[in-house]
Order: structure tokens, then C-alpha cells, then sequence
């Protein structure tokens, strides 16, 4: 029971610290470090109330792969300069807070609930464990578990669409290169159809300018033949 | 550890969510907060389902993090949106559609 206790509150407070932490750092980067110690520490909470799995999976999810998100795409926009917060909710933030707080606190004062202040049910050996998770997925929450899916689908596919790059704001020199090819000098023209060929000082013009089209001559069709 | 200190870390923790939701302007460290609230939420369903003996709590707790990832996912999208549009990173300066 003391070990309880003890590892109890060592996680409540690293969670507490973590959720001030993203909240007061001024750096981004380091807001997402202190979530990530947040994370650690709600994980060993769910740990103490024997929900093995979603304690697995928050640390693999959030502390693994969400939190690389959340690294990228800072460490891409960059830190940002140093925003000042707002001046009316930075004062009427807090306040609403402090208001949550106390009618959280009331709302779970006045409870009926009898549990509240008891160890929670007898724990039967198995509970929270993937077997017991994996079964309720599959023949009681059947429904949402495939909703999630697609939800996460669509999710993956908004996010490549919204964050890919568009065609049209700034000029893409790639598309531009691939449209606009410069043609050699006396191909395509009046002049080729005529089977007229290219002058020399035209080819000493375009050698000049170095354009990388300079052969003019080898992959030309039989001058003499001419369709 | 009886239930109720595990409702109060997670209210407080809801509390600090919110107040940072308000409070920040840089729109990542909003979402780190939004973050911080649906695990609030997380918390509490978890310690109700060790409350009941029920593990439907836990299901739940595992659908709101499969909706964190989604939302996370699409916020950091529209993130590296406005970053390419050279649009101010603030959620004050995004108010075009404000009307």
C-alpha cells in the first residue's frame, strides 16, 4: 500500500509538472518535451489502475509516435519567435480556469458515487490485459473499433492533402522546365519542312549560347531523303 | 489509492489544459494542450472503469486516443499549411474567417 502511495504520488506530480510545463514554457520544443514527461507519468497511473494495455499503448502512441510528429513539425516551422500571449485572455484564461477547477471540485464532492472514496472494484486477475481488451474489440465494440479505423484513414488522407505541396501559389520551376523546353534552332520550322539545312554561323550561335541541345545534325532524319 | 485522488489529478490536469488553450497563442502548444485535456478525460475514464470493474471505460479511454492521433494528425497538417503559406504562425492573426 505505501509502495502505492509513493509511486502514486511520483506520477501525479511529474504529470502535473508536465501539463504546467506545456503550458508556461515559452519554446515549443521544449512544450513538447515537458508533454512527453506528462505522458510517461499518466502512463504509470493507468499502470497503477491496472490497465496494462492502454498504459502499452499510450506510451507507444503518444510517447512514441505522436510525439515524433510533434518534433518534426516543429523542428520545420521552427520554434517561432516568442509570442506574447493575448491581453484580455491572458487574464481571463487563468480566471476560467481557476473556475473549472473549483466546479470540478464540486461536482466531485457532491457526488453520490460510493466507489469514490473506496480501492474500486475486487480485481479479478486478467482485467485491463490485451486478451480481455482484444475480445471487448471484437464482439462488443465491434462497431467502433472499424469506425475508428476509417476515422484514422481519413485522418492520414486529409493530413497528406492539407500539408502537400499546391501547384499555382509560387511558381513550380519543375512543372515550368518540363512545359517550356527550349526547341534547337531550326527544328520544328518552315525552314526543316523545306529541307533547308542550318547555317553555319546559326550553329556557331547556338554552340555560343550553350544550350544543351547542340546536335543539331546527328539526330536529324537523312537530309537527302526527306519524308 | 482510493479513486478520488485520481478524479483530482485528472481535473487539474483538464484545468491546466484549458487555461493553456486560452492563454497560448502559438497554435502546436494549443494542440499540446488540447493533447493534455483528452488525456485528462483519459485518466478519469480509466480510473471509473477500475472503479466499476468494468473495462468498457478502457475501450472508451483506447477510442479517444485513436481521435487524439486523428486530430493531432490534421492539426499539425493545417500547421505546416499556414507555415507554407508564409502566414503568420498565431492563432490571433488567422481570423479571415471570423466575418
Amino acid at each position: 500500500m505505501v509502495f502505492t502511495a509513493i509511486v502514486f504520488f511520483i506520477a501525479a506530480i511529474g504529470a502535473i509538472t508536465g501539463a504546467f510545463g506545456v503550458v508556461l514554457l515559452r519554446n515549443p520544443f521544449y512544450s513538447v518535451l515537458a508533454l512527453a514527461v506528462h505522458l510517461v507519468s499518466l502512463a504509470a497511473l493507468f499502470l497503477l489502475l491496472r490497465a496494462e494495455f492502454v498504459a502499452a499503448a499510450q506510451v507507444i502512441v503518444y510517447a512514441g509516435a505522436v510525439m515524433v510528429l510533434y518534433v518534426f513539425v516543429v523542428a520545420y516551422v521552427g520554434g517561432g519567435e516568442q509570442l506574447a500571449s493575448g491581453g484580455v485572455l491572458r487574464v481571463l484564461g487563468p480566471l476560467f480556469a481557476l473556475a473549472l477547477a473549483i466546479e470540478l471540485c464540486i461536482a466531485m464532492l457532491g457526488a453520490g458515487l460510493k466507489g469514490v472514496n473506496s480501492k474500486g472494484a475486487a480485481y479479478v486477475p486478467g482485467f485491463g490485459s490485451p486478451r480481455s481488451i482484444g475480445e471487448l474489440f471484437l464482439t462488443k465494440f465491434l462497431f467502433p473499433f472499424e469506425a475508428a479505423s476509417i476515422l484514422l484513414l481519413v485522418a492520414a488522407v486529409g493530413a497528406v492533402v492539407l500539408a502537400r505541396r499546391r501547384h499555382g501559389l509560387e511558381p513550380d520551376e519543375q512543372f515550368e522546365r518540363q512545359v517550356h523546353v527550349p526547341r534547337p534552332a531550326w527544328t520544328g520550322t518552315m525552314a526543316e519542312a523545306g529541307g533547308l539545312t542550318m547555317p553555319a554561323h546559326a550553329e556557331e550561335r547556338t554552340l555560343v549560347e550553350g544550350e544543351p541541345v547542340a546536335t543539331p545534325t546527328s539526330d536529324r532524319p537523312d537530309q537527302e531523303g526527306g519524308w | 489509492m482510493n479513486i478520488g485522488w485520481y478524479l483530482s489529478v485528472s481535473a487539474i490536469i483538464f484545468c491546466i489544459g484549458a487555461g493553456g488553450v486560452l492563454v497560448r497563442r502559438n497554435p502546436l502548444v494549443v494542440l499540446l494542450c488540447l493533447e493534455l485535456m483528452l488525456n485528462a478525460a483519459n485518466l478519469a475514464l480509466v480510473a471509473f472503469a477500475r472503479m466499476w470493474g468494468n473495462e468498457d471505460g478502457q475501450i472508451f479511454a483506447l477510442i479517444v486516443m485513436v481521435v487524439a492521433a486523428c486530430e493531432v494528425t490534421v492539426g499539425l497538417g493545417l500547421v505546416v499549411a499556414i507555415y507554407r503559406r508564409r502566414l503568420p504562425i498565431d492563432v490571433d492573426g488567422l481570423n479571415e474567417l471570423q466575418g
